[in-house]
């Protein structure tokens, strides 16, 4: 049973990393109608900055609320210019393009960080400090759940409650979903939809920021590959989950994270990726459009 | 209030409209009556800023709009109900005149227009918390109206409101248009293939054919010219 909760409680915490990136893409996919390849690489380089910042606090001793919070705060910020201007520069100048162009400057755009990354930092993986301490509190039952696992699950759990009421009653929350659903009539309404698009990039990118920095402080390591997988996951949740969707994304993201966790603790550990995968495959074989998907087959 | 200089647009290396010139006063319903395909459309959503015209001045009292973005022409007061209405889908039938006042930050006055599109079409109030996609399609023409007027607009263009609709629910819509030029003075532009009740309710009205006006004048002369009467009235 103790065996059956740990891996509840990993499935679980993969599952909200996996959502926090997941919601960039589905959030741009649902304004753009665009796969955003470059997401997973904000959400490195997001790990990447909380890294320098936070060793850097660590070396001058700084205490270790401080430095979760500047590197926080340093990581979500700097993530958010990248995917900001990755948009002005890289997409925008191709929205009346045909569909097939951004996607293809997306994947350059992906493949050009990852080696900016590579270059001015090390293909070696760095060893992330340890942000989250074990609580004491948690001591009991460490052996199945571990203070990090309880603090990513209580950060998301919170990070999508903003977000909800965000999006579902300020203004700006309204104009993103105004602006998915008839963009023409969005404009005509008076809405800079321009300013919205980049709102939903700058929000994504500081989700994806904050995933990069929990995940690498769980996992005690990064390098610059680590965007690319995470980024495939996260995609697959999305497309689980409904692209487009943004309840669709979380309930995707903790199912494959679910999946994962109990198929690698149950049966396998070398098939977690086939396990994730199939079940993608399966999905989109009885429900095309996803779990909470519209039946919608126009825009990729 | 509005006037369209020379004004050409179109999309990739179609040309829609050339040289379209017209006036529009003050407290005027003017129609723009044609054929499918003549321009109609277009017309509209380069007034309104979202294609950008390739040549000519377009002038809101008299001041040049032709390049301004979309949203900033709405903050000037004008607004547009499109072909097919385009009702916000997934959002209910109060959000989607909650959006056609985002610019405005007047809340009490905003509750006083939303309580006159009500009175305007009751059945609104009823279905206020239901999704706009699932409104029939006369249902959806109020709220598309409705919205536009939440922005309190001075020049309403309408694009082919009578669209699909019974005749019944067309002869309310316009009256209802006729109701709003004379209650609140808002100046119409109505794009119609009807073109029968258009020039019925119009001041004046504007042919265009193949992205040109051909004929212009007052409506009740309109509705006595012979060709208009062959192509477009059917008599
Ligand atoms: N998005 C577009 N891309 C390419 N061509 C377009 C587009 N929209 C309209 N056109 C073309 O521009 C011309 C004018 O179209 P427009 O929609 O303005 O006509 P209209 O007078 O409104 O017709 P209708 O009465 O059928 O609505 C047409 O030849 C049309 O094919
Ligand atoms: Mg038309």
């Amino acid at each position: 049973m103790d065996y059956f909760i740990e891996l509840l409680f990993s499935g679980l915490t993969r599952g909200s990393i996996y959502a926090l990136i997941a919601l960039g893409y589905t959030m741009v996919y649902g304004i753009i109608g665009l796969i955003n390849f470059a997401h997973g690489e904000i959400y490195m380089i997001g790990a990447f900055t909380a890294f320098i910042v936070a060793t850097v606090l660590s070396i001058y001793g700084f205490p270790l609320l401080a430095i979760v919070v500047v590197a926080g705060v340093a990581a979500t910020v700097w993530s958010s210019a990248y995917g900001y201007t990755i948009e002005k520069i890289a997409y925008k100048p191709l929205r009346h393009a045909p569909r097939l162009s951004p996607l293809i400057s997306a994947i350059g755009m992906s493949i050009f960080l990852q080696n900016y990354v590579l270059l001015a930092q090390t293909s070696d993986f760095l060893p992330f400090p340890e942000l989250i301490p074990e609580f004491a509190f948690m001591e009991p039952v460490a052996h199945i759940v571990g203070s990090s696992d309880l603090v990513i699950l209580v950060t998301t759990t919170i990070i999508m409650l903003i977000l909800t009421f965000v999006i579902k009653f300020t203004r700006i929350g309204k104009a993103m979903r105004a602006t998915a659903q008839d963009r023409t009539m969005a404009m005509l309404v008076g809405i800079n939809v321009n300013n919205i698009i980049s709102a939903t990039f700058i929000i994504g990118s500081a989700l994806a920021a904050i995933g990069g920095l929990l995940i690498a402080s769980h996992i005690g390591q990064i390098n610059f590959y680590i965007g690319f997988i995470a980024g495939i996951k996260a995609f697959t949740a999305a497309v689980l989950g409904g692209i487009g969707s943004i309840p669709g994304a979380v309930l995707g993201s903790l199912i494959l994270g679910l999946t994962e966790s109990f198929a690698t603790g149950y049966i396998s550990s070398d098939y977690e990726d086939v396990f994730a995968f199939s079940l993608l495959v399966l999905i989109l074989i009885f429900k095309p459009s996803g779990l909470l998907g519209k039946a919608e087959t126009q825009k990729v | 209030m509005l006037k369209l200089e020379n004004v050409q647009a179109g999309y990739g290396n179609i040309i829609a409209i050339k040289d379209i010139n017209l006036e529009i006063n003050e407290g005027e319903i003017i129609t723009l009556i044609g054929a499918n395909g003549a321009g109609k459309s277009t017309t509209l959503m380069t007034i309104s800023g979202v294609i950008s015209a390739r040549a000519g001045r377009i002038l809101f009292k008299n001041e040049p709009i032709e390049k301004k973005p979309s949203d900033e022409i709405v903050k000037l007061g004008i607004c547009q109900v499109p072909e097919g209405r385009h009702i916000f889908p997934q959002l209910s039938v109060q959000e989607n005149l909650d959006m056609g006042a985002f610019l405005r930050k007047d809340k009490a006055n905003i509750k006083k227009d939303l309580q006159y599109v009500f009175d305007l079409f009751p059945i609104l109030a009823q279905r206020k918390n239901q999704e706009g996609g699932t409104l029939s399609g006369g249902e959806q023409q109020m709220l598309a109206m409705s919205r536009a007027l939440m922005a309190r607009p001075q020049l309403l263009l309408l694009d082919e409101p009578s669209m699909g609709l019974a005749p019944l629910v067309i002869k309310q819509i316009f009256e209802i248009i006729k109701q709003i030029n004379t209650e609140n003075n808002t100046t119409i532009f109505l794009v119609e293939q009807n073109a029968n009740q258009a020039l019925h309710i119009a001041d004046r009205g504007y042919v265009i054919e193949n992205g040109k006006i051909t004929l212009s004048g007052p409506a009740n002369e309109l509705l006595e010219n012979s060709d208009i009467q062959k192509a477009y009235l059917g008599i």
